[in-house]
């Protein structure tokens, strides 16, 4: 074994970090302002399959561009049902959920192959070759947005306002804070981000659709989101180390003469049982916002 | 008359949720070049339209009920349990791996149920465990266990319960461990009884038992109940465990009542998707045990007819899962009768100033 083998863990684990980190930089903000999306998985799913389409249509940029809408349009829509009409936060994720199983499963049937369609190499995000190795452009974004956020939450009046919402609702409506406009702003910015990372994973990351491309980062992200507390900076190292995990199950396989003792089906449960025991251990330790998850009425 | 309106209003925000829910799926048709209206036609008539229809339906429903059942129970005790879909590939592999062995009929068919069961409690036990003592949320941990469920199962399908001639499969479940069927050339199996029966049983349990009420109490108002004397911990281990022991038997009457192979094939393709289905049924039914078996006979139709429709009018059946979505999307609105009474009087008052 040589110094190669571990680059490359080091190389899939940024790429694998990519996904979790914006999805759960995302969920920060909107968890921030009280709305508690389980939603995630579709959105990643729904965008990682429109961000196709969109890289077909007019390539790779255009590609994220529609991922970030599509996660946008599902978190308004989300924001609508549940900060102004005071829905079932639970039940509105839950139908994104289902919504984005059966509609992605529908339009890669449409796409001609039931269940995987491979992005073609020319409508890809190219990425940065350096002399080290190739990485993709969306990985410096990924680490740094998770600052910008952590300033935007702790150093802004708009932050500021984010979380009073979050916080106390009813004080923050005596203060003129427009309660449902701040939760539906936020929660949709959150879900953009999801859809950014969606299309990240098909458009340049793994260069493929299937029906399981999310396979459960959305909720692997809602841990990282219960790991950092809300706050951004450690939503990064959850990030990390769950893109890390995700990346060991692979890196394992690929090691000469694994597979013959070890079966894959028990390797590739390794990031699931990791995200358990973190959440597990750090629970009780954090705090989250009082009104998280309650729909706001005025009195 | 405020009695009757508490009655059906539930069910009258079901039946608009599920309009909604339809319209939605000829948006996505019509935006995808496909006839809407003529896909519908012979989605309904091949399902609904006829006695092999219907029975088609009932067998779809069957697991449904079951897994929807998981959900309803967990939502009535203010628990999210989304685990339904790993805890029946574990019903599945126990259910087949009781056919290893060599038993009387009847007894073996018991047996094998009581196996599956055991086994979606097992499944269900460290998310509950975490749930109750370290206060971990069981969406997360729900989930978590579905991916572990799936690849443990695929584990399973290709090195344990293998079939040796074909290898895309397990072993067929022994003939002694069938369920009967009910009705001859269909699906329908005796599983519709034992789905059923459970429906009702969960139903006397939550409404007709003192455990049962202290469980709606525990999900209704945690710290009024806490306050009444009613341990936390005592309600989640045991609605985890009721709801894994019909996970799993959903995944028994999937493998033991459904021919010609009463096996699961690789890639768990024919068990896939009836946990998640079923939280779209349970929501459909209004997370009621009893509403709930005509929400799955209905979504079990709209798949039996999704089958030919694919045929038919070339839509992928996958088309009706989005539907589902749709519709636990418009359930979310908590008063969907309200909302629509405010846009049509909005309407008419447009209609009189033009």
């Amino acid at each position: 074994m040589n110094w190669a083998y571990f680059w490359s863990l080091f190389s899939i684990s940024l790429h694998a970090m990519v996904p979790i980190t914006l999805t759960a930089v995302g969920e920060v903000i909107g968890e921030s302002a009280g709305l508690f999306n389980i939603g995630l998985e579709g959105i990643l799913l729904l965008s990682a399959f429109t961000g196709t389409l969109g890289a077909r249509a007019g390539g790779p940029i255009l590609g994220l561009l529609v991922g970030l809408a599509t996660g946008f349009g599902v978190g308004v829509i989300f924001g609508l049902i549940c900060a102004y009409w005071k829905g079932s936060q639970m039940i509105a994720g839950v139908g994104i959920n289902l919504f984005a199983l059966g509609f992605v499963a529908f339009g890669l049937q449409v796409l001609g192959s039931p269940g995987f369609y491979t992005v073609p190499r020319a409508v890809q995000l190219p990425p940065i070759r350096t002399s080290v190795g190739a990485f993709s452009p969306l990985i410096p974004v990924a680490l740094l947005l998770p600052f910008l956020i952590h300033f935007l939450l702790n150093r802004t009046r708009l932050g500021l306002r984010i979380k009073a919402v979050g916080e106390n609702p009813e004080a923050a409506d005596v203060a003129g804070v427009p309660v449902e406009l701040t939760q539906l702003c936020s929660t949709a910015a959150g879900a953009a981000l999801a859809g950014l990372a969606g299309a990240y994973m098909s458009v340049s990351w793994l260069g493929s659709v299937t029906k399981e491309i999310s396979a459960g980062r959305g909720f692997i992200a809602l841990a990282t989101v219960v790991f950092s507390g809300l706050r951004p900076l450690l939503a990064l190292a959850g990030g990390l180390i769950f893109g890390f995990f995700e990346s060991l199950a692979t890196w394992i396989q690929s090691l000469p003469g694994v597979k013959e003792v070890v079966p894959w089906q028990f390797i590739s449960m390794i990031p699931y049982v990791a995200t358990l025991l973190v959440v597990a251990g750090v629970i009780g330790r954090v705090r989250f916002p009082k009104a998280l998850g309650v729909p706001y009425r005025r009195e | 008359m405020s009695w009757l309106w508490r009655g059906f209003r539930p069910i009258l925000e079901s039946v608009l949720a599920g309009l909604i829910g339809l319209g939605a799926g000829a948006l996505i048709m019509r935006a995808w070049g496909y006839h809407p209206w003529s896909a519908y036609v012979v989605l309904f008539k091949e399902s609904f339209g006829s006695g092999y229809g219907l029975a088609s339906a009932l067998a779809n429903a069957t697991p449904l009920i079951l897994t929807a059942l998981t959900f309803a129970i967990g939502a009535r005790a203010g628990l999210f349990i989304i685990g339904a879909e790993g805890m029946m590939y574990m019903g599945a592999m126990g259910a087949v791996a009781l056919s290893l062995f060599k038993l009387p009929a009847g007894i073996h068919a018991l047996l094998a149920l009581l196996c599956a069961a055991a086994a979606g409690i097992l499944w269900g036990l460290i998310p509950a465990l975490l749930r109750a003592y370290r206060g971990v949320h069981e969406v997360i941990s729900t989930i978590m266990f579905n991916w572990l469920s799936h690849f443990l199962a695929f584990y399973l399908v290709a090195n344990v319960l293998v079939d040796p001639v074909r290898a895309e499969k397990t072993l067929s479940v022994a003939k002694t461990s069938r369920l009967p069927l009910l009705m001859r050339g269909t699906d329908l199996s005796l599983g519709i009884v034992v789905a059923g029966f459970f429906a009702l049983l969960l139903y006397v349990f939550l409404w007709h038992t003192v455990i049962g009420y202290e469980a709606r109490a525990a999900g209704a108002n945690p710290h009024a109940a806490r306050y009444g004397g009613v341990s936390p911990q005592k309600t989640v281990l045991l609605v985890f465990a009721l709801g894994g022991a019909v996970a799993g038997l959903a995944g028994a009457v999937e493998v033991m009542g459904r021919p010609p192979t009463y096996a699961v094939y690789s890639g768990l393709t024919n068990i896939a998707g009836f946990g998640f289905d079923g939280i779209g049924v349970a929501m459909i039914g209004r997370i009621h045990p009893l509403g709930i078996i005509p929400a799955a006979v209905f979504y079990g139709g709209l798949q039996a007819g999704a089958r030919l429709m694919q045929m038919e009018a070339g839509v992928p059946f996958e088309m009706v899962r989005a539907v589902q979505g749709a519709i636990v999307l418009a359930l979310a609105l908590p008063e969907l009768t309200r909302i629509l009474k405010v846009f049509g009087r909005r309407l008419k008052v447009r209609r009189e100033q033009a």
